[in-house]
């Protein structure tokens, strides 16, 4: 097969495969099943298309020859059904597929079906990201095990589990309704938010930024927020990812080091991002207004990330606001890790020492212990209030929490950077 | 990546000024962005005026030189673009595919340059900064 029908053939699949998978998903009500049909599809296709070219419409070849896959493997269950029958057993469902209801009329609504399946809180939040990167966002196994830095087996493991876990469970296939759905819908949201995560500040490895786990998210929410337009926590998320989006040049240096915020150059941050993100921002702030509530907490972090996108200077950045947008955040998630990030803002506002109290106050929280950037941050606060051999004793403790290299060797410089003269010898 | 679709639709080197699409192909082009839209890879799109509303300056001999269109010289002009952010290649020109152009109209898929392309030779890690700079400014 040549490499360039290959790389056509995994295009279609890239832009088809969720809504296939969603619409087998809707006749079948088995999202496990959905996705096997899917990937016998995707097989016909690899081995008829290299010979036979891509057809004018690969999206309806490959929902065709899934949906004729399904119609096998029914009929193949209704004659074993049949013989059960015969030997006296009962069957154990009476479930007829249903394959006439019209396909790209709602085609949106079995999307976000799916999205909401594939994040439904009966599964691991590790599991919902692999089988929402797997199901939505059309990525192969390898992929996904390649941007999580685990073996191929694992994903793969973590998938088929997962899929069994959701038929056991008996989860149907719906958006949910009323009540649930605030609930249903901050799992969805976590969820991009962590794949996001996970490419803008890798926990692991060697390199810092994973863009391409940045993209995969940021494509997941975009789609989300065309399927979910009134939701305005949707709009929230996508505006804080893109603006947070716009930096991944200005983040690195010129042999992969991380280039912290505050020593970004500005003018490196994607504008055409920034701007995304705002009008994203604009859409989650006018729909609460409409609603009479208050910024949700990925609205209220966009609001944030919109105050440093808007300075042209670390100095001209409105901390007063960050702070009262981070007084708010606490109210609504009362976390220790947004208490840090507030204790920053106040530090910026306000000045070292106030913000050296409120770390203080936070240190020994259970939820800290381990979390480099407690200590990072601490050391930054003496640094500025020139408590030179103390912050430097921050940082080393910080660069020895992390497990990413690029962040250690950062820590690691800051903390030879301190003058070394005030090393105090023990 | 990002890739622009550069519109090239043949006869609107000649169009008149104000020249506007037939709306029948405006409803039919709206939906495909929207469905570019609604997949979550466009970032950006435009459509253009007719080059006889235009200008084009030109650099012979190291001199600007000015002169307003319609162009006679030009055998294609650009109509609009699109700015989408997709996986690959193949997957902008899968993307193109989809469009309902009609029969006078092309679509030129082009990747969007980004300072990691260019060899140390061209663009030293200083200057690479400066060229990130200058291209993600004001877009």
């Amino acid at each position: 097969m040549t490499s360039a029908t290959y790389s056509a053939i995994e295009a279609v699949w890239r832009i088809e495969s969720a809504k296939i998978v969603a619409g087998l998903a809707r006749m079948t009500r088995d999202v496990g099943l959905a996705e096997e049909l899917a990937q016998e599809a995707l097989l016909a296709a690899l081995e008829k298309w290299p010979g036979s070219g891509v057809p004018d419409n690969p999206g309806a070849w490959l929902m065709a020859t899934a949906k004729n896959r399904a119609l096998d493997h029914f009929r193949h269950n209704k004659l074993i059904e049949a013989k059960h029958e015969e030997i006296g057993r009962e069957t154990e469902e009476g479930f007829t597929p249903d394959f006439d209801a019209g396909l790209e009329d709602d085609i949106g609504d079995d999307l976000l079906r799916l999205i909401f399946t594939a994040c439904h809180p009966v599964l691991s939040t590790e599991a919902r990201a692999a089988l929402t990167l797997r199901l939505l966002g059309g990525l192969t196994t390898d992929e996904i095990a390649r941007a999580f830095l685990v073996p191929e087996p694992t994903i793969a493991q973590r998938i088929v589990r997962a899929k069994r876990t959701l038929a056991e469970a008996h989860v149907p296939f719906e958006v949910p309704r009323g009540e649930d759905l605030a609930a249903r819908l901050s799992s969805v949201l976590e969820v991009i938010y962590l794949v996001f995560n996970e490419g803008y500040s890798a926990t692991a490895g060697e390199d810092w930024m994973r863009p391409a786990l940045c993209e995969d998210a940021l494509r997941l929410g975009r789609i989300l927020a065309e399927l979910a337009p009134v939701e305005p926590e949707v709009h929230g998320l996508v505006a804080l990812m893109e603006i947070q989006a716009s930096r991944l040049h200005a983040r690195t240096g010129p042999s992969g080091e991380p280039i912290l915020l505050m020593d970004q150059d500005r003018a490196r941050w994607d504008h055409l991002l920034v701007r995304r993100g705002f009008a994203e921002l604009e859409r989650a702030e006018a729909l609460n207004r409409e609603a009479g509530g208050a910024l949700g907490p990925y609205a209220l972090q966009a609001a944030i990330a919109a105050c440093h996108a808007r300075a042209r200077t670390p100095a001209e950045t409105d901390w007063k606001r960050i702070v009262a947008l981070y007084d708010a955040l606490a109210q609504l998630l009362p976390s220790p890790v947004v208490e840090l990030n507030r204790a920053v803002a106040v530090a910026m506002a306000y000045g070292p020492e106030e913000g050296l109290v409120l770390v203080d106050a936070i240190a020994a929280e259970p939820a800290l212990r381990g979390y480099h950037l407690l200590p990072s941050v601490r050391g930054d606060f003496l640094v500025k209030l020139g408590r030179f051999e103390e912050a430097r004793g921050e940082f080393e403790r910080a660069a020895a929490l992390t497990r990413n290299t690029r962040e250690i060797r950062l820590l690691l410089d800051r903390a030879a950077a301190l003058h070394p003269g005030l090393r105090v010898v023990k | 990546m990002r890739f622009m679709m550069l519109m090239i639709p043949k006869g609107y080197e000649s169009a008149k000024p104000g020249t506007m699409p037939d709306p029948k192909a405006v409803a039919a082009m709206m939906k495909y962005n929207e469905s570019l839209q609604k997949a979550g890879v466009l970032l950006a799109l435009d459509g253009l005026h007719p080059p006889s509303m235009g200008a084009r300056v030109s650099f012979a001999g190291g001199k600007p030189k000015v002169t307003d269109g319609p162009f006679a010289e030009a055998k294609e002009v650009l109509g609009g673009y699109w700015m989408i952010q997709v996986k690959s290649r193949e997957e902008a020109i899968e993307w193109a595919k989809r469009c309902p152009g009609s029969e006078n109209e092309m679509i030129e898929i082009r990747q969007v340059q980004e300072a990691a392309d260019f060899s140390e030779e061209i663009l030293p890690p200083k200057v690479r900064e400066k060229w990130d700079k200058l291209t993600k400014k004001g877009k």
